[in-house]
């Protein structure tokens, strides 16, 4: 198959086959050409040049209808559910099928024999995102697809929850069903996948058996060089107090929405604090609270270097050394349609001074914005591009940047590395622990449990709006973090309970 | 492609103005020349077209500001009868005063008057979350309503005979005429000063970045700290009082009393304004001419060939119709339920 795109040839002359009942990993980095492949495979995109054979038949897929008509089923990264309906009535509405009297027994039936428990007529809003992505996989089901694609499932779900995911891969594999599986995490396919095609750059780089495979090996193939395993950033000291918040509790912006508890936390100057939890477990909301999008009801809730802060808007806690960076790329962290150099004005404009009387000093905007590019290597035409037309780990090395360009003294930032390629990754990551070294206090919220493993000094969890205690990082194993992921408390002393 | 649109889309509305002139029997040649080359063929016709334009372009920039920040203020028919009512008002109670501060009392009260009415909507959105674009239309109404009861009642001339017109603006309350032998007068001024203002706003001041960052990606906006809501009171405070400016200077210029109507559907044209002139002050000069023309055309229509007044806005419509069916078909391609069956198999 062969896809270009105006500047990029996305897909290169790949070739691949899948057997019934086989679970084949798709690997490579992001911008690899994985979702470029799969797209054409379930009729999203049309192939500029090559074929599929489906059972040995050419065939031609022009939309997913007709790719479900063959049996191909597909799983999104990002679930299309509406959240004030129930379960049942997604399931409705994602299917072809008109004839929908029986679906009640039909998902009964599909959830006991593959482990998928799922209550028909719970509202999607009150399930979590591993209940709510059964909700695909069973809408998949029920169409008795002869191959399963699924992009990065994992991304969203908690060590516990992967487990189980997997088990029902492996059961649906047992049956005949091809799961054609997609991701980046190498540990994943080590365990699940028989056999993996490896893309690189848009070309087929290797074609093979997991078991004759590592870690390793795979990762090398996948980035074609060798991992270099920065080693973490144990700070042996660390000083005062940046910022500390002290039972901060918010209600939910709206229904969907989810609420702060009781938070407490501090953080010092030159530790990185790092904060698991399943996305949509109040992130966001502690993201905007400490930033000061969202106010909170007392001033003394939080405090940056010792100043009551609750109550002061995003830019007076700036000038207080606070820099935050939200998950969202385009449209929170930055703004898509504007260029860069108006994207580095968005938050620098405070801290570095680049008005003047109201004016805005173009002038130095630009030499700003040249800096950060520059100094965090964002592949950009110059400062006049906008931030859309940069690819995902570009706009957040950008964002990154920006942000740390202006040497604040408290960063806090949610997803750093989220769907950004290894080389992005790293820099993004020596730059958080490079401004830890240098005496900056760093939080990182994150859904990537390798990275904070790697990155962060103490550890914590945020569920439902609840942050847990924090533990020094390495005292913990990756059980324990999925406890706490799952709002448990942990008995670490061993304490007696009465 | 942002700036060929409008071109297709006055095009396109022309080939309409010739089917539709030919479906009425009238010679869609002679017609489209009365309607739009025949008022600019005389220097008062060129006059007259700044005197029209003068309003639209007043509005139609500030309300570009204001849809650019995502704030929909409909409603500056309603503000701008306010400001008529306000300026008006300084000028009927001076009515015997010969002094210079009548004239920037008026401009001041009528500004106030328009920022005034359009507060309303912004206290209702930022407090109850009300959606300004229902309650700034509707303010509308009771706008022309209350002039209609002032001009009925006790603002009537004492010597008019019982018409429902408020007494002939003195000569200190009447805004001084820059172009002699035509009614173009100094509001025309103040509209190339608000558009170059605005202009250099969007362009070089944090206020037009806070703008554009609020309508194009809110998220982002409050982010950088720049709160909603205040844009929500500026954007609409700037509509009314854009607006009001221009209701002013409609009854201290051309027409020079009060009246039960004083514009002409000015404050909605303006929104057609702004959208044909892509929301850029500069854009919206432009349109705002075009627009004026339309007005002018249907006078011109009317009288050399006889034709209805509501030809004018016809043409109003048939121009927005197309420039937003352009907008969307540059942007999107038909696809029709066979064609997809068809490509299924």
């Amino acid at each position: 198959m062969t896809r270009s795109f105006p500047g990029v040839l996305a897909n290169d002359k790949i070739s691949f086959t899948i057997a019934p009942g086989e679970i084949h990993a798709l690997l490579g980095e992001n911008g690899a050409g994985k979702s470029t492949l799969v797209k054409m495979i379930y009729g999203i995109l049309k192939p500029d040049a090559g074929e599929i054979r489906w059972n040995g038949e050419v065939v031609d897929i022009p939309n997913p209808a007709y790719a479900r008509s063959l049996g191909i089923a597909m799983v999104f990264q990002h679930f299309s559910l509406f959240d004030s309906l129930s379960v049942l009535e997604n399931i409705v509405l994602g299917i072809d099928s008109r004839d929908t009297s029986n679906l009640r027994s039909q998902i009964a039936e599909i959830s006991e024999r593959y482990g998928l428990s799922l209550d028909p007529d719970r509202h999607v809003y009150t399930l979590s995102v591993g209940e709510r992505q059964r909700i695909e996989i069973i809408r998949c089901l029920l169409q008795n697809p002869k191959l399963l694609v699924m992009d990065e499932p994992t991304s969203v779900l908690t060590p516990q929850e992967v487990e189980k995911l997997f088990q029902t891969l492996q059961r649906l594999a047992q049956e005949g069903l091809s799961i054609l599986y997609i991701s980046h995490k190498l540990n994943e396919i080590k365990t699940l996948c028989q056999r993996a095609t490896i893309l690189r750059e848009g070309r087929v780089v290797d074609a093979v058996k997991i078991e004759s495979e590592t870690v390793s090996s795979l990762a090398s193939k996948m980035m074609g060089k060798e991992l270099v395993e920065s080693a973490s950033s144990t700070v042996s000291t660390t000083g005062d107090v940046r910022m500390r918040i002290d039972n901060l509790s918010l209600p939910a912006k709206d229904e969907f929405g989810i609420p702060l508890r009781e938070i407490s936390m501090e953080v010092r100057a030159g530790e990185i604090l790092g904060i698991a939890g399943v996305a949509g477990n109040g992130q966001d909301e502690l993201l905007e609270a400490i930033s000061g999008e969202l106010l909170s009801n007392r001033p003394e809730d939080i405090s940056i270097s010792g100043k009551h802060c609750g109550q002061m808007n995003p830019n007076q806690r700036r000038m207080l050394g606070l820099a935050s960076i939200p998950e969202e790329r385009l449209g929170h962290g930055s703004v898509p349609g504007m260029s860069l150099e108006e994207n580095g004005l968005l938050t620098a404009f405070m801290r570095l001074g680049l008005l003047s009387q109201g004016f805005i000093k173009t002038e130095a905007c630009k030499e700003f914005t040249r800096k950060v590019i520059q100094r965090f290597e964002v592949k950009a035409t110059d400062v006049k591009s906008p931030a859309v037309s940069l690819s995902g780990g570009n706009l957040q090395k950008f964002i990154v940047g920006r942000e740390i360009t202006q040497s604040p003294e408290l960063l806090v930032v949610s997803q750093p590395t989220w769907g950004v390629d290894a080389g992005a990754t790293q820099i993004i990551r020596e730059g958080l622990r490079d401004m830890a070294r240098k005496g900056a206090a760093v939080v990182v919220i994150s859904q990537d449990l390798d990275e904070l493993v790697q990155i962060s000094d103490r550890l914590g969890a945020i569920c439902g709006g609840a942050v847990s205690q924090f533990y020094p990082t390495e005292s913990l194993s990756i059980e324990e973090i999925g406890l706490l992921m799952a709002g448990a408390k942990l008995d670490l002393e061993n304490q007696n309970v009465a | 492609m942002v700036f060929v649109s409008p071109l297709i889309a006055l095009v396109l509305t022309l080939l309409a103005g010739v089917v539709l002139f030919s479906v009425m029997g009238v010679n869609p040649q002679a017609a489209l020349y009365a309607f739009f080359i025949e008022p600019l063929t005389s220097k008062y016709g060129w006059g007259e077209l700044g005197v029209k334009a003068t309003p639209l372009i007043l509005i139609g920039v500030a309300l570009s500001i204001g849809f650019r920040s995502g704030v929909w203020n409909i409603g500056a028919e309603g503000q701008l009868t306010l400001g008529a009512i306000c300026g008006g008002g300084i000028a009927l109670l001076f009515y015997d005063t010969e002094a210079f501060f009548v004239l920037p009392l008026m401009v001041v009260c009528g500004i106030l008057g328009g920022m005034l009415w359009a507060a309303i909507p912004a206290w209702l959105r930022t407090s109850f979350n009300a959606n300004e674009i229902l309650t700034s239309l509707m303010l509308t109404y009771v706008a022309t309503l209350l002039l209609s009861l002032l001009v009925h009642g006790p603002w009537r001339d004492p010597d008019g005979f019982n018409f429902p017109e408020s007494r002939i603006f003195s000569d200190s309350a009447t805004l001084p005429i820059i172009l002699s032998g035509t009614r173009l007068h100094m509001g025309w001024v103040f509209a190339l000063a608000f558009v170059a203002a605005a202009w250099v706003m969007l362009a070089r001041t944090i206020i037009g970045f806070q703008v554009k960052v609020v309508g194009e990606a809110p998220a982002a906006a409050r982010y950088a700290g720049f709160s909603v809501n205040k844009m929500i009171w500026f954007s609409l405070l700037l509509g009314g009082g854009a607006a009001g400016l221009a209701g002013l200077v409609e009854v201290s210029g051309p027409i020079g009393q009060l009246l039960p109507t004083v514009s002409p559907g000015y404050g909605f044209t303006a929104i057609i304004v702004a959208f044909v002139g892509r929301l850029h002050p500069v854009g919206v000069l432009f349109a705002g001419l075009l627009m004026a023309l339309s007005y002018l055309g249907g006078e011109s229509a009317q009288i050399s060939m006889n034709l209805p007044l509501a030809v004018t806005g016809v043409f109003q419509g048939l121009l927005l119709f197309f420039l937003l069916g352009c907008d969307v078909l540059i942007q999107y391609r038909v696809v029709t339920r066979t064609l997809i069956s068809k490509r299924a198999h």
